[in-house]
């Protein structure tokens, strides 16, 4: 019976190829609109380390006080860095790791090769079994390196393959702003986007990846300057990048690992223990303002995603819904319109199941053909994205075969419901009246 | 003509006009919120910066290996870096004025500060952005001066960004000093920059913050005399009128004759104004054109759901039509049924999309950011939404206006 009602299917949309075309256009262009946002949005609001975001915590702390909180109340999105050295030193959780963002330039070895600029992060050992680092040679450096401020340094496969032609670099040399230091590994093409371990400085999103990792306290100890952003509530007293360490201005992101509910309210206590003390000594005088939020929570503060994106979907939906709304009414003027014939097959025997089957198959079939029109529009779509989204915004947005599969089920599962009330419109047709008015 | 069988006739197929009117409702609430949203980023990129834009460009260099500046002798190495760059590019043929200045409107990226009147006022009356620069900054952005004098070379002083050396003089934005000093009488005076007093010494006309926002400050700039020094440099640079791609190539050339120890990408190193314009406003031209397109969808598809169940609706009643002609109506009779019911249809439908925009518009409003939606944008997209419906109805009604009165004597 299947075939068959294709056939009857096709038959009636060549029947009206002016009606067919509008409705497969409408759900072609609905579903291409809502697929292009969607793949942006998916991009942007993706969880760029699901298996443990929601172990991961970023804390926060109200060093400036009521005059430096914005209109929302909330704490600095980042530490300064007293706070981030005293929490390092207390290690209250299982893995953690200040970060702040360097971008020094790196000299190749190879003679008369000029300087490139690259960016990086100072960070502790742990930070890469913190974030899950896939390594493709070597590893990260000890605990011993970061308390030695040891001149080493992990690359990522790109500044790799720059300037080792992508071979086994660990144990090489590279010169940074003048200074030697030695290769302990090399990542594997590590970007995540959204940078989770970075929002304050980056937004969410941008750039090729980290270029390199080195200690943290070696970049302070050599003086590599801060390179992301800075927020200060009051000036700085001296001047420089020791002014900065000594000033409350906010520059360094923070991450620890905190495994269970146990976990997480302990350290919460801990925050709270260590804001009492700085409130006791005279340092803070309000009263605490702690966050602790998970990565999710977090990227979610500071507005990840944005706006546009989100309205864009929105907008995308609506007009989607629109497709449908119209695609109603057409498959409604289409069915009653074969009221004769539903008169004579109901009459014939078939029951209303049948009828049904029949009108829905017809619904499909549109579906279908405006799912696959939708497929081509939606390629179009995510490829031109570039001329209407920042670079770095477009690069993300991506067709792959879960988008692809989603376009066409959501094109048939729309169309089908969108013939619902026409199908049963057209299954309570009565046959006598209409054999009786032909 | 009399309106009430067009009303009873509609109670016979109540579906398809409740699907219209839907239709009609919806497109209604997308368009009129979708082009306020165009029309905002059209206002946002037609800001003005209050700089000379044609034949203005940005350098940005990194030196490699540069002293950190924390003490005199690594902050005077850093001033001489800059200061011999600006002696290179002001030999390069196309170029005209050279400044070392670290801002620029729309570069992204901004230095801020507070300012107030009094000392050690507990809230600034303003929130500002830093423009840090030579006695060359003025004419090479070509910002317009309307009170008091430009710096002269020898109050020009370098430092790095953290330092907490206050410049003794400052020019500030009309807005910004009209903010400080609401009597206009604010030449002369001192502005508490960041709690340091500075006495202002000129009024430019206006110069947009280094990134282009709608934050209550986004005009409130203050100018310094200062040479940034830092391992980045950045140079405004005016060239000659109609040399600005043959300056672009030549300064970049030069700088590196000159000195090769530095970088110097061509995705930051040297970009013109409109390099910056095309960058800052990306997002919001992409906004306007998915906007608009949606726009033409939603509009095209309204159009042709109405062209097509009117169609049906015609074909259902070929022989009222008929029998309505045989009794004495005229063609344009039949016309205007169609019309004035296609009117009323979509009046439904307005009144109830009005209603759904305004929705949609206080949702967004408590969302992100928007303004309310006005009450123009409501009656553009009314009057739009009627016209598209009476065009769609058109073709369909003339069809049935050419129905011919035997049609009442065929069988249905």
């Amino acid at each position: 019976m299947f075939a068959y009602y294709l056939e009857l299917a096709l038959r009636s949309l060549k029947r009206s190829p002016g009606l067919t075309v509008l409705m497969v256009l409408a759900i072609g262009f609905g579903v291409a609109a809502s697929m292009t946002t969607y793949s942006v949005f998916r991009a942007v609001s993706g969880d760029p380390i699901p298996w443990k975001s929601s172990k991961l915590f970023v804390p926060q702390i109200d060093m400036w006080g009521p005059t430096g909180r914005g209109p929302d109340g909330e704490p600095p999105d980042a530490l300064d860095y007293a706070d981030a050295m005293t929490m390092m030193r207390d290690h209250r959780a299982k893995l953690q790791s200040a970060i702040y963002a360097v971008a020094p330039s790196v000299i190749p070895a190879i003679k008369g090769g000029s300087p490139v600029n690259v960016s990086g992060y100072g960070v502790y050992s742990e930070f890469f079994p913190l974030v899950d680092a896939p390594f493709l040679y070597g590893s990260s450096w000890s605990v011993d390196a970061d308390t030695r401020r040891a001149a080493v340094v992990v690359i990522n496969s790109g500044l790799n393959e720059q300037l080792f032609g992508g071979r086994n670099s660990v144990g090489k040399i590279i010169d940074i702003e003048g200074k030697d230091y030695r290769v302990v590994g090399v990542l594997n093409h590590w970007n995540p986007q959204p940078i989770f371990f970075d929002v304050h400085d980056s937004g969410g999103f941008g750039g090729d990846g980290p270029d390199l990792f080195l200690p943290f306290e070696t970049g302070i100890a050599v003086g590599m300057p801060n390179a992301g952003s800075q927020n200060c509530d009051a000036m700085p007293t001296s001047s420089g990048f020791t002014g900065l360490q000594q000033s409350s201005c906010t520059w360094i992101s923070y991450l620890a690992e905190l495994d269970d509910a146990a976990a997480v309210s302990r350290y919460r206590s801990y925050l709270d223990g260590y804001t009492d003390a700085q409130q006791a000594a005279g340092r803070f005088t309000w009263p605490k303002n702690n966050r602790l939020r998970d990565v999710p929570a977090f990227m979610d503060f500071e507005q990840v995603v944005p706006d546009d994106t989100r309205v864009s979907l929105l907008v995308a939906l609506g007009l989607l819904v629109v497709c449908l709304v119209n695609t109603v009414g057409l498959l409604l003027a289409k069915f009653l319109r074969r009221s004769g014939e539903i008169g004579v097959r109901r009459a014939l025997g078939a029951p209303r199941r049948a009828i049904y089957a029949q009108f829905l198959i017809e619904a499909g079939m549109v579906g279908a053909a405006g799912g696959v029109l939708g497929l081509g529009l939606t390629g179009i779509g995510v490829a031109s994205v570039g001329l209407v989204l920042p670079p770095y915004l477009a690069a993300l947005a991506k067709v792959d075969l879960p988008l692809l599969a989603l376009t066409l089920v959501l094109a048939i599962v729309a169309t089908l419901l969108a013939g619902l009330y026409p199908t049963f419109r057209a299954s309570r047709v009565q046959p006598a009246w209409q054999l009786k008015s032909n | 003509m009399r309106v009430h069988p067009i009303i009873a006739a509609l109670k016979l197929h109540k579906a398809g006009v409740v699907l219209i009117v839907l239709q009609i409702a919806l497109t209604l609430a997308i368009i009129s919120n979708a082009v306020f949203i165009v029309a905002q980023r059209i206002d946002r990129v037609n800001r003005v910066t209050g700089v000379d834009e044609a034949d203005l460009f940005r350098l940005s260099t990194l030196f490699v290996g540069a002293p950190l500046g924390d003490d005199k002798a690594s902050l005077d190495k850093l001033d001489a870096l800059q200061l011999s760059d600006v002696n290179t590019l002001r030999h390069v043929p196309d170029v005209a004025l050279v400044s070392a200045s670290n801002a620029m409107p729309l570069q992204g990226g901004l230095w801020v500060g507070g300012v107030g009147i009094k000392p050690n006022q507990k809230t600034p009356t303003s929130t500002f952005t830093y423009y840090y620069g030579d006695e060359q900054m003025l004419p090479t952005l070509g910002v317009h001066l309307i009170a008091g004098r430009n710096f002269n070379a020898g109050e020009v002083i370098h430092h790095t960004i953290n330092d907490t050396t206050m410049a003794p003089v400052s020019i500030v934005s009309k807005h910004l000093a009209d903010k400080l000093y609401p009597k206009g009488d604010a030449l002369g005076k001192t502005a508490f920059i960041d709690n340091k007093p500075s006495t202002i010494i000129g009024i430019v006309e206006t110069l947009e913050t280094s990134n282009s926002g709608h934050m209550t400050w986004a005009y409130d700039t203050v100018m310094q005399p200062v040479r940034l020094s830092g391992a980045m440099a950045n140079y405004a640079v005016r060239a000659k009128p109609g040399r600005l791609s043959d300056a672009m190539r030549a300064a970049r050339a030069a700088l590196f004759a000159a000195n090769p120890m530095r970088v110097m990408a061509s995705t930051w190193g040297v970009l013109s104004m409109s390099d910056l314009r095309d960058k800052a406003y990306r997002g919001d031209r992409g906004m306007a054109i998915l906007m608009i397109t949606v726009c033409v969808i939603l509009l095209g598809v309204t159009a042709a759901g109405i062209v097509g169940l009117t169609s049906f609706w015609v074909g259902q009643r070929r022989r009222q039509i008929g029998v309505r002609r045989a009794l004495g109506a005229r063609r344009v009779d039949i016309l205007r049924y169609f019309q004035i019911e296609n009117l009323f249809i979509a009046s439904a439908g307005v009144v109830l999309g009005v209603l759904l925009a305004l929705g949609l518009s206080l949702w967004l409003m408590s969302h992100y950011e928007m303004p309310r939606l006005p009450t123009l944008y409501l009656l553009v997209g009314v009057a739009m939404l009627l016209l598209i419906g009476q065009l769609a109805v058109f073709v369909p009604a003339r069809r049935a206006s050419l129905v011919p009165p035997v049609e009442a004597t065929r069988a249905a």
